[in-house]
């Protein structure tokens, strides 16, 4: 469990640590998916750059229509923060189901954006929140919605010499309402399905606006849009919430693994869907 | 006079290990020490082709790299077996050689090719990234029974069929199936009872040490047992003299019998130390944990049990065929013959058993004993078989316990019972154990609130009422069924001039709480204060012998050793005493630390006893100074603990996801000298257990590598997945051994797996599924997928 030979460094802005963020090198801030990579030496960094101690990338603070959370911020922080369980309570009670406490208190939320797990549980989180990843490069800045941000298995939109810098959550408005239900796979608490839902009733008392994200399913997290076509327009009942749970990972590539095949996923994509609307009652 | 025998004494050893004070072999730096890493094969069955080294050599810090040639050319073959069954037609058991490296053919994932030993453990470890090593990838076998079919492919060419041996014992198998032709009901199951990964919060770890000025060596070691590991290293292995080598066995962070084994490494690090004149340490890391500490269990199982109208078991016949893994560890033979078949008696009068067991070897770490070694895979077929008859027949699984078990016996105003399958058992009471378990649960009221459940969920509940043998074990019994030791224990009570007591036991504590619990008999015995005492343990330069701490064994064996020097220690002591207070030694009390003149109050204390004993200028004519004694006890027979387990677990219909609500253990370890370190091994014990029934597994691909090789993917129990444990005790005294003790090391991983099995069987068969198994450990998936296809 010794990890090769690798430089480390500790930047003290994000503007150096873009400057040294070179081909081989990776950020670290709480390393609790980098460490024990390199430690089996599946990950051969020829440096490190500590991010972890810069004030810009730290702290949760109010924008107006949106909650500003740092890149560096630990997924405590957010579990903990009044703030942002008064902006969006399905984010801190989120942050709240990761790992366990050491994970908590240690790992941060743009370093599991960047790492892009697909049973990660931020990325649910995000795409149903609509949140915006906001990322500086050498050339400056820039913003993309959650939704664009994961590409593919273990991929995003980030470049290479780019680091996330913060993320905004956008406030729920009046009549909206969030929730996040997980089934954790047993050793590593990852989610085998976490399942993340922003709702909005119109005035008619019908769903208006619906996001329904589930990662642990499929190579990336993802919005399912099978779920939330059956949901718009219609009352939040329970014979609503069955059909509509009924088409939960139908139209994505369903992972497999020894804890859940094919069949058996997309059943609890289905049940916790279901748990998830049911809590939005 | 019982002051401490009894109490519930806070961990003397504790002080260490909480404030990270503990001393473990990793910890031990010596001077001029090198490190070694060991490279191990990526493939489970694979011939090797080339290794070049080339490039490693002249690595930075690299001070020697050694291969499995260099090793077999000095004619060392590698560890041996420390037990042997032989085949039914008499042949001896297959012993392939299990070589420190291998020279030509790796046989399991993580079989050991070449060591790298460096100035630094990172520079032994980036150096090994340099060593090549070409393979030509071979078929492998994982599975048990599969290795013993024709065309299998061999994990050693000259075992056939992948034997290591066939075995049986009980009664004819004529009669026990002609007695299951007349049964009323026949309950029959196929399971797996599957391999789990031992997982001591401590990695083993060898530090060899030969110093070339004094031609001795020194072997750190994280083992239970480090007597036999000397004795096995010295005259089987490397054949070096035997009182030129002290193996110590310091701190050691848990075992549960995976550290009782002599290890391939711990010869190598002497090997190496020796060729290299410095000291050469070998630390594992978790991932090589998960692949090279011996495993446990891995039976694949057909029972029948037939019964008669009234629901008394008539036959019970068992076919199992045991995993040994690729090579033979040192007690790996035993642990599915004699520490398991002779355990199918049960708690019940079964008139007829008989018991098949084939042994094979597969391209897999090898398998050994595992907290309760053999004796759990007893129980969980017992007690299954039972839980799943009651069902089948109707009957209450209670009930038909009691209308099963064997009658109360003392073992010295009634004999012990002679089982059918070689065992005597010494005293038991088998009911009150399942009496207070069910008083405890509330079962009346529990089959009430399963009746009306109806909230989405499946309630139900699971037995299990478990005998085991511990205290192992009688040397001259185990020696005529195979064993290359004797299993007897020593003890030194070396009395200081001062009256301070030093106790050299040759039990080992990694864990246990040895240092409390000993103390505690010494201090009752000798009438003399708890901090006065001293337990010296794992280090054979100061202990004379020792046959180490597995079985449930080290209070009946080692304990007992204890008090027969305490005895003679207090026999010299009364001539002394005799001689001080000028009276006859029969005429003295020794009560409180001190002898007393019958009917004066003419005394002495211990102390100037001891004292005098040492500075003997008023001294008895003829008596020898000094007050320190040695003994060694062999047990007249194993010792047989006992209880009863209940589980309830809740079902989630949707998911399958089984919430364990309760579970309520029974236990009778007879005599009990701290009752919080009972507690806390009988906790240990369910956490263990539980976590086969519902979490751990290893699992192989076909090709041999182990899919959940970590912590991410192989799933321990944690304290969020378990219930407050609800437990008692009764007290049967074991009648053999001077302080009536029988075990409790073990229990509570024995009794507790099938409790949780039948709990979720229960569930599902009172929730209209009507299957007989499901798989351990029973992930939600399977749970939920039994739900599916079983529906009735």
């Amino acid at each position: 469990m010794i990890p090769s030979t690798f430089e480390y460094k500790k930047a003290s802005s994000v503007d150096e640590a873009i400057s040294l963020l070179t081909e081989d090198a990776k950020l670290l801030a709480g390393g609790h998916s980098l460490i024990p990579a390199m430690k089996l030496r599946l990950n051969q960094p020829s440096s490190l750059i500590d991010i972890s101690d810069i004030d810009a990338l730290k702290g949760i603070s109010d924008g107006g229509d949106h909650v500003l959370i740092g890149a560096a911020a630990t997924h405590a922080d957010i579990a903990h923060s009044a703030l942002v369980k008064g902006a969006c309570s399905m984010i801190s009670d989120g942050a709240e189901q990761i790992g366990d406490i050491q994970v908590r208190n240690k790992g941060t939320i743009g370093g599991s954006l960047a790492h892009a797990d697909p049973a990660a549980d931020w990325p649910a989180l995000v795409i149903a929140a609509d949140a915006i990843i906001v990322m500086q490069g050498a050339s400056g800045s820039r913003e993309v919605a959650a939704a664009s941000f994961f590409t593919g298995f273990y991929e995003t939109a980030l470049a290479e010499n780019e680091i996330i810098t913060a993320i905004k959550i956008p406030k729920l408005t009046t009549g909206s309402s969030s929730t996040y239900v997980k089934f954790s796979q047993p050793a590593s608490r990852f989610a085998i399905v976490g399942c993340a839902v922003v709702k909005n009733m119109d005035e008619a008392g019908e769903v208006g606006n619906i996001k329904v994200a589930i990662t642990g399913v499929s190579e990336k997290a993802y919005r399912d849009h099978a779920v939330e076509d059956e949901l718009m327009g219609q009352p939040l009942n329970q014979d609503v919430i069955n059909a509509a749970a009924s088409k939960a990972a139908s139209r994505v590539d369903v992972m497999s693994d020894h804890y859940a095949s094919q069949e058996y996923r997309k059943h609890l994509a289905s049940v916790y869907v279901k748990k998830a609307l049911q809590n939005l009652i | 006079m019982s002051s401490y025998i009894g109490q519930s004494v806070k961990r003397l050893e504790d002080k260490r290990f909480l404030t990270g004070k503990g001393h473990y072999t990793d910890d031990i730096i010596l001077p001029q020490q090198t490190y070694a890493y060991i490279i191990r094969s990526p493939y489970a069955h694979a011939r090797i082709v080339k290794i070049d080294i080339s490039a490693a050599e002249s690595a930075k810090g690299v001070v020697a790299i050694f291969k499995g040639k260099e090793i077999a050319d000095e004619g060392i073959a590698g560890v041996p077996c420390g037990w042997q069954v032989d085949f039914k037609n008499g042949e001896t058991m297959k012993e392939p050689p299990h070589p420190l490296l291998v020279v030509d053919k790796v046989r399991h994932l993580g079989d050991g090719v070449v060591v790298v030993i460096a100035e630094s453990k990172a520079e032994a470890r980036d150096a090994a990234e340099l060593v090549e090593i070409e393979y030509d990838v071979l078929e492998a076998v994982i599975d048990p029974k599969k290795a013993a079919q024709a065309g299998a492919p061999l994990v050693h060419e000259d075992c056939p069929n992948n034997m290591c041996f066939d075995w049986e014992l009980g009664n004819p198998k004529a009669d026990v199936d002609a007695a299951m032709g007349k049964a009323h009901h026949v309950t029959s199951l196929e399971f797996v009872n599957q391999r789990v990964i031992p997982n001591a919060m401590e990695p083993r770890a060898a530090i060899g040490d030969y110093q070339v000025a004094t031609d001795k060596y020194t072997l750190y070691t994280s083992s239970q047992n480090p007597h036999l590991i000397r004795l096995l290293m010295c005259a089987f292995v490397l054949g070096i003299p035997e009182h030129k080598v002290r193996v110590v066995s310091p701190d050691v962070g848990g075992g549960f019998g995976s550290k009782i084994f002599h290890y391939a490494e711990e010869a190598l690090m002497i090997w190496c130390s020796r060729k290299l004149e410095r000291p050469v340490k070998w630390t594992s890391d978790r991932s090589e944990a998960f692949l090279t500490d011996a495993h446990g269990r891995d039976h694949v199982t057909e029972a029948k049990m037939g019964f008669d109208a009234d629901g008394k078991i008539m036959a019970l016949r068992v076919n199992t065929y045991a995993n040994l893994g690729a090579y033979l560890s040192t007690f790996a033979p035993a642990v599915p013959t004699y520490l398991h078949g002779t355990l199918m008696q049960g708690l019940y009068t079964t008139p007829l058993i008989n018991i098949d067991v084939t042994a094979t070897f597969t391209h897999t770490t090898a398998v050994d004993a595992y907290r309760g070694a053999g004796r759990p895979e007893a129980t969980y077929l017992l007690e299954r078989m039972f839980d799943l008859a009651a069902l089948e027949m109707n009957v209450d699984p209670a009930e038909l316990r009691f209308k099963n078990f064997i009658p109360a016996f003392d073992g010295v105003e009634q004999e012990g019972y002679q089982t059918q399958v070689a065992l005597q058992y010494d005293s038991g009471d088998y009911e009150p154990v399942l009496k207070r378990a069910l008083e405890m649960v509330g079962y009346d009221k529990f089959r009430a609130e399963q009746a009306a459940q109806s909230n989405g969920k499946l309630l139900g509940i699971g037995f299990s009422t478990y005998i085991e043998a511990c205290g192992i074990a009688p040397s001259a019994v185990v020696g005529a069924l195979g064993a290359r030791a004797g299993l007897y224990e020593s003890a030194q009570v070396r009395v200081q001039p001062t009256g301070k007591v030093s106790v050299f036991t040759g039990s080992h504590s990694h864990g246990q709480g040895h240092e409390t619990t000993f103390a505690q008999v010494v201090a009752d015995k000798m009438g003399i204060p708890l901090e006065d005492v001293d337990i010296v343990h794992g280090d054979s330069d100061s202990v004379a012998f020792g046959m180490g701490t597995y079985g449930s064994r080290s209070l009946a064996v080692g304990g007992s050793a204890i008090v027969k020097s305490i005895e003679k220690v207090l026999e010299k002591g009364a001539k002394i005493a005799a001689h001080l207070l000028e009276a006859n030694p029969d005429d003295l009390d020794y009560a409180e630390g001190k002898w007393t003149v019958k009917g004066t109050d003419k005394s002495v204390g211990f102390g100037d006893v001891s004292l005098t004993a040492y500075v003997p200028h008023n001294y008895p004519e003829g008596l020898e100074p000094g007050l320190d004694f040695s003994s060694f006890y062999d047990p007249a027979n194993f010792t047989y603990p006992f209880g009863a387990h209940i589980a309830i677990v809740e079902i989630d219909k949707e998911t399958g996801k089984v919430d364990l609500k309760r579970f309520i253990a029974v236990d009778d370890v007879g005599n009990v000298i701290n009752p919080m370190i009972v507690d806390g091994q009988i906790h240990g014990g369910l956490a263990q257990g539980i976590g086969q029934a519902l979490f751990e597994g290893a699992i192989y691909d076909d090709t041999g590598q182990l899919i959940n090789g970590s912590y991410m993917d192989y799933c321990m129990p944690r304290a969020d997945d378990l219930p407050s444990f609800e437990i008692d005790r009764t007290v049967t005294p074991c009648p053999h051994n001077p302080l009536g003790v029988k075990g409790a090391g073990e229990a509570g991983c024995i009794g507790s797996t099938p409790a949780v099995v039948n709990a979720v069987v229960d569930a599902l068969w009172k929730g209209g599924f009507k299957v007989k198994d499901v798989a351990m450990p029973m992930t939600s998936q399977r749970v939920w997928t039994a739900m599916q296809s079983e529906t009735v």
